[in-house]
């Protein structure tokens, strides 16, 4: 890289050792010895130093995005999607505005992303200077943790702890703000082996005798019922999940952000659950005797009304890597803190061999009353219509990606679409913004996620509002040839906000139609890439086999859906989860 | 795209009023550690009454005390939430055994004529200290419970007050119990 006097030893285990190094170099081998394959990112003033060094070597690649929020959301997805730690590198002032939203969208995922933001130099902090944003103030409550390094030294144990803060206990965001002076500095470079901080000691080992007490709770039960959430995806326990529902035989639902942790074709699941789940999901977890809560935290669109789902009485296990998390909104009776896959090994060793006392009879009589939940056939829809309905892009989806795609989302009512009918099996398949709900997420998530697992295929199901919320990142998908296939349905309305409209203010749609769409068959092909509009429902299928065929190409289809469609089942704000409203007429 | 529901820190209703609660930290002595900690009371809605902080005997470790209202479950969720933060290292709410609180006040009174021995008797009774005499003022400093402090206020005439400025109480548990590293 740069002159010989400058020896660094990368061997296995042993420490990485530089006499002198810039501030810039420090932090990309700091990114190497983290195993960084790339860092998506946006140049700019603050950050010239750390481009320069960037050029300089190959071992760290860079993916140049459009605008800084597509960078955030692509490391977020990147680490959604992966076992690895996504990277997004951004500059001062509005590039780390600009990022804001992506890091608020991890955030609330709790998703382990690294962000390194520019400073001006040390001693312009605080006058006002071109292009200076105080970073650690503004993202002060959308991370995990955030640091601002004043000094070259500092650089290597702060990236060291960033990636550590981020990837244990309850994952998330970390900002490393680095003013450009600190850049241009040098020292001796030292990548600490490892990192000790006497305040963060997050519990891993759950309590003995509170998963026996939990063992003990499921073998009596009458009314069983496993509630999942992003937790098992994030702890990868998705084995030890299946392992455990068929061994007690219990139905099992999943929250938006757990789909995926358990198989979805297979028949003890019930659906995802919450304000748009199945009935037979909503109407089991309502009425279930025993609840086990395995990395979910009892949000306000799973649970309802609060007051409602607390005057059934039934007993909540709830297993969590966050105490906050517990008995936050749903008081719990056997609270268990620690990491969702080892605290699941636990109890597995406990109910090993003791499914004998199981009440089988009254387990048969739970399922009976859950297949008659089941016969209303919540998620059915007319499928005789002339126009394309948005729930059939989504099963031809299914189909002919044989269930197995990486699927990222937008949000609204295609989101709820994607998530109902695309029976996700494995888990980090379906990629989506569950917490902060950010439009313009599926794009440079879906980039992301092709980075994350090249030759892949990455289906983005978004709508025309949120589309083109990150649209410029087209732009990205053409300069590294990302065969990602959009399925945009076009409904020409916010859907999910014209349904809230439709159902709680009088049919009174304020600003939700959007009048001036462009024609996203000829957006897409100016981007260089290839545009397909599809009108009739007889079509739908052929032309998602089309687009599936091409490996090399990004397709953008455009589905033109019926305007009318709503997402059902809903449970309305305010009400509990056993008052949903189903579709009427059919 | 908002629900008009209740806050979803809304529990199902139970008869804990609130109370006050006096909430003692160990953060790392660590530029921004206060800012995270008033932004996290801000941000989710908690109730700050008064804060103090300063470094312990170890320089590299801060003190600090919160007085805050709340039901239990809130106060709950607050040592929770406290504990998430990457700098604290251990949270103690002396509420809830036997402990020691003292707040300082500093009061600029007017004292002239006849009341300046009024003034002097006040302070003597609450075992208050003068520390600064002009003609027409005095400067009283008063150590105690916060009730001590406001009953001081009480009971003197509220045109006398000219200033006054206090530090929030500091709390320690009574006992052997200890909050250190």
């Amino acid at each position: 890289m740069d002159s010989g006097t400058n020896v660094i030893s990368v061997t296995n285990g042993t420490k990485l050792v530089a006499p002198e190094l810039s501030g810039a170099e420090i932090v990309i081998r700091c990114l190497e010895a983290e195993g960084v394959e790339y860092v998506f990112g946006y140049p700019g003033g603050a950050v010239l130093f750390i481009y320069d060094e960037l050029f300089k070597q190959d071992k760290v690649k860079h993916v140049l995005v459009r605008h800084e929020q597509g960078a955030a959301h692509a490391a977020d997805a990147y680490s959604r999607a992966s076992d690895k730690i996504g990277v997004c590198l951004v500059t001062s002032g509005p590039g780390v505005t600009n990022a804001v939203t992506g890091i608020a969208t991890a955030y609330m995922d709790s998703i382990p992303m690294v962000v390194i933001t520019g400073q001006v130099p040390t001693h312009a902090i605080g006058q006002d200077a071109f292009q200076e944003v105080d970073a650690v103030g503004v993202t002060r409550p959308c991370v995990k943790h955030n640091f601002l390094v004043k000094n070259v030294r500092d650089i290597a144990p702060t990236i060291k702890k960033a990636f550590h803060i981020a990837r244990t206990g309850r994952p998330g965001p970390v900002v490393v703000d680095i003013p450009k002076d600190v850049t241009a500095a040098r020292c001796r470079f030292e990548y600490p082996e490892s990192v000790v901080m006497r305040s963060y000691n997050p519990t891993v080992k759950g309590h003995p005798g509170q998963i026996k007490k939990a063992a003990q709770l499921l073998l009596d039960a009458k009314r069983p019922m496993v509630y999942t959430g992003g937790g098992v995806i994030l702890s990868d326990a998705a084995a030890q999940l299946k392992k455990l529902v068929k061994l007690l035989g219990v139905p099992c639902t999943n929250t938006l952000m757990g789909l995926g942790g358990y198989p979805a074709t297979d028949p003890q699941f019930l659906g995802m659950l919450g304000m748009h789940g199945t009935y037979e999901a909503n109407m089991a977890m309502q009425h279930c005797d025993v609840l086990l809560a395995i990395g979910a935290r009892f949000d306000d669109r799973v649970i309802g009304n609060p007051a409602h789902f607390g005057s059934v009485p039934r007993k909540i296990i709830h297993v969590d890597i966050d105490p906050s998390s517990i008995s936050k909104r749903v008081k719990v009776d056997v609270p268990i803190v620690g990491n969702v896959r080892e605290v699941l090994d636990e109890l597995l060793k406990l109910l090993d061999g003791q499914t004998g006392k199981l009440d089988q009879k009254a387990l048969k009589a739970w399922w009976a009353q859950i297949d008659l939940w089941r016969a209303k056939d919540c998620l059915r829809y007319d499928r005789t219509t002339a126009i394309i309905k948005p729930q059939l892009v989504i099963e031809k989806l299914y189909e002919v990606t044989g269930g197995d795609a990486f699927v990222t989302s937008d949000v609204g009512q295609h989101q709820m679409w994607a998530a109902q009918f695309y029976k996700f099996d494995k888990p980090r398949r379906w990629i989506n913004s569950g917490g902060l709900g950010t439009m313009g997420f599926g794009l440079p998530a879906a980039m992301g996620v092709q980075f994350a697992n090249p030759g892949a295929t990455v289906a983005c199901v978004t709508g025309e509002a949120s589309f083109m919320m990150c649209m410029q990142e087209l732009s990205t998908c053409k300069q590294y040839r990302l065969p990602i296939k959009v399925v945009n349905l076009n409904n020409r309305y916010m859907g999910m906000v014209r349904q809230w409209q439709q159902f709680f203010h009088g049919n009174r749609y304020s600003q939700s139609y959007m009048d001036a769409l462009p024609d996203f068959v000829k957006l897409a092909e100016s981007f260089g890439h290839i545009g397909v509009r599809v009108e009739k429902p007889a079509d739908v299928e052929p032309a998602l086999r089309e687009a599936f065929k091409r490996k090399q190409d990004l397709v953008f289809l455009d589905f033109l859906t019926d305007q009318a469609e709503n997402v059902y089942p809903m449970v309305p704000g305010g009400k509990g989860i056993s008052e949903m409203i189903l579709a009427e007429d059919l | 795209m908002n629900a008009p529901a209740a806050s979803p820190y809304t529990l199902p209703a139970t008869e804990t009023s609130a109370m006050r609660h006096i909430v003692s930290i160990l953060l790392e002595n660590e530029p921004g550690a206060l800012s995270r900690v008033a932004g996290l009371f801000s941000a989710r809605g908690y109730n700050i009454e008064s804060l103090t902080v300063a470094p312990t005997e170890d320089g590299s470790l801060s003190r600090m005390t919160i007085v805050t209202t709340g039901s239990d479950d809130v106060i709950e969720q607050i040592t929770k939430q406290l504990n998430k933060l990457i700098e604290v290292v251990k949270v103690v709410d002396l509420s809830e055994a036997p402990h020691i609180e003292r707040e300082l006040m500093l009061i600029k009174v007017r004292a002239t004529g006849k009341d300046r021995e009024e003034m002097k008797r006040m302070a003597d009774i609450f075992r208050g200290r003068i520390l600064d005499v002009t003609e027409t003022t005095y400067t009283i400093e008063l150590t105690g419970t916060g009730s001590k402090l406001d009953a001081f206020i009480e009971a003197l005439d509220k045109a006398a007050i000219l200033e006054t400025v206090r530090t929030g109480a500091s709390g320690i548990a009574r006992g052997e119990r200890v909050l250190r590293v």
